[in-house]
């Protein structure tokens, strides 16, 4: 009498084990591309035959249409609507159009965050761009984790294309954003690094530098467009050579970065 | 569970109330302490069904932002003739008007005038004749839209700008290379595009005596593909 609850505790133990096993390797199945359904509950939205706003809208999708989300490109999703039993109708869809969508459960659909929004509140950075330094051209690109709206940390490299010179700079810093949410938004940093010069090979006395910098900057961010901002920064460096004198270098720039 | 009791109490009838009540404390505890009842059992269903969560997570959905292509064509150096440039182009499409774009690429230089009329002087070695360049640009198109060609197909396409910072090993030594273009791209399918790019490639160099601005003209077409 004893033994029947054991053998069912037992039985629905491993059944239960065996249920979250075939559920767990049904979700997150890496190949199966995902592809949810989604309700249209605008009284319509337009699909147009490619993803950008030039391309024409050749179908509208009504209120209370099942569509299938197949993929993504920037702001424009591919959705599939079914028509009758074999045709189907396929379109790019502007994300505008998809924030009044619902899920199959009547959901209103969470479409990320986009625009200034984003902007005020970015994770990641990733910047390219060029500049001056003492009169030598450099190309910069820099990669920037944001902690708060506030305060960030960021890796910087830079290759120094001088007249009679050329080099390379690495250096990491941490700033400060006083007004992350303006559409111009200022910065300072300060920060430490390294620069390495060379002679070009026309020039003979040159002797090739290695030396530890430190540097303060100042700049401002300008919002363009969602994803994309334009940054411009000067930098004074301090060279700590190796003589009895330091060194001092200004260098501007300007470039482009893309945010997440 | 009753008749237990019951015959617990029969049991005991003759002890004191105290202790009847301890002991029934004690058979109501222990069964739920040391193993579920069945009655409870029955009552847990096998399998917890919840209902099935259907949040559809817009990051999951297949994103295609990402163009790697390759490119040959021709490059034309100031001064040193026109060479075959090959070059790859790996691209980020942020809006639907912005894109940045990384390419690496090579072409050589061929003999400047000087060197074809004197006769024999060489002014650059054969390492110093490879031309490699890379640079960092920001595109943007233009005027996307559907390109026809006859009655019966339509391309999606259009007209990109693109411009950038970069740098150029020109006769073994680098240069600040600045680069601006045009480039038309035909999309032929969701994943595959063509394009036609014209670019200049500007730098300075003092390598023929006076300090002057170098235009090289680069004449490409490429396939990419979008993932």
């Amino acid at each position: 009498m004893l033994r029947t609850p054991r053998t069912a505790t037992i039985m629905a133990g491993l059944l239960a084990g065996l249920l979250v096993c075939a559920q767990a390797s049904a979700v997150p199945n890496p190949f199966k591309k995902y592809k949810p359904d989604v309700v249209v509950s605008d009284p319509y939205i337009e699909m147009h035959t490619g993803p950008g706003r030039g391309y024409p809208i050749h179908y509208v999708a009504g209120q209370g249409d099942k569509v299938t989300l197949l993929k993504r490109k920037t702001d424009w999703f591919k959705v599939r609507l079914p028509r009758g039993s074999f045709e189907t109708k396929e379109g790019w869809v502007h994300i505008s159009q998809l924030q009044h969508t619902l899920d199959l459960d009547g959901n209103p659909l969470i479409v990320p965050k986009t625009g200034m929004e984003a902007f005020s509140s970015r994770r990641w950075e990733l910047g390219l761009g060029g500049g001056s330094i003492e009169g030598a051209a450099t190309i910069n690109g820099y990669l920037a984790f944001n902690l708060n709206p506030y305060v960030g940390v960021q890796g910087e490299v830079a290759q120094i294309l001088g007249e009679y010179s050329d080099g390379y700079m690495g250096s990491v810093s941490v700033f400060m954003r006083p007004f992350p949410r303006s559409r111009f938004s200022p910065f300072f940093n300060i920060g430490t690094g390294y620069i390495h010069i060379q002679p070009q090979t026309t020039i003979v006395q040159a002797l090739d530098l290695n030396d530890e910098i430190v540097h303060a900057g100042l700049g401002a961010d300008v919002y363009v467009s969602r994803k994309f901002m334009l940054r411009m920064e000067y930098r004074r460096h301090t060279v700590l050579t190796s003589r009895d004198d330091n060194e001092e270098l200004n260098q501007w720039k300007a470039g482009f970065s893309i945010f997440f | 569970m009753e008749s237990r009791i019951q015959h617990i109490f029969l049991a005991t009838g003759r002890m004191s109330a105290c202790a009847g009540v301890l002991l029934l404390g004690l058979v109501l505890s222990a069964p739920s302490a040391a193993a579920p009842k069945p009655d409870e059992l029955e009552l847990e269903p096998l399998v917890v069904r919840e209902p099935e969560r259907r949040e559809v997570k817009i990051d999951r959905i297949d994103n295609e932002n990402f163009e790697i292509g390759v490119h040959g064509g021709l490059m034309s150096v100031q001064d040193f003739g026109s060479d075959i440039a090959t070059s790859v182009r790996a691209a980020y499409h942020v809006t639907e008007g912005f894109f940045i774009e990384g390419q690496y690429g090579k072409t050589k230089l061929g003999e400047t005038s000087f060197e074809r009329l004197s006769g024999g002087a060489s002014l650059l070695t054969d390492e110093q004749r490879k031309m490699r360049y890379y640079n960092v640009s920001v595109g943007y198109n233009l005027f996307p839209g559907e390109s026809f060609i006859g009655r019966r197909w339509a391309f999606k396409g259009g007209l990109y700008l693109i411009g950038g910072v970069g740098s150029t090993d020109f006769a073994g030594d680098e240069r600040f290379t600045i680069n601006a273009g045009l480039g038309y791209r035909l999309v032929a399918t969701d994943w595959l595009a063509l394009h036609v790019t014209v670019r200049d490639h500007m730098f300075d160099s003092d390598l023929l005596g006076s300090k002057e601005t170098y235009h090289n003209i680069e004449f490409t077409g490429g396939l990419s593909l979008f993932f």
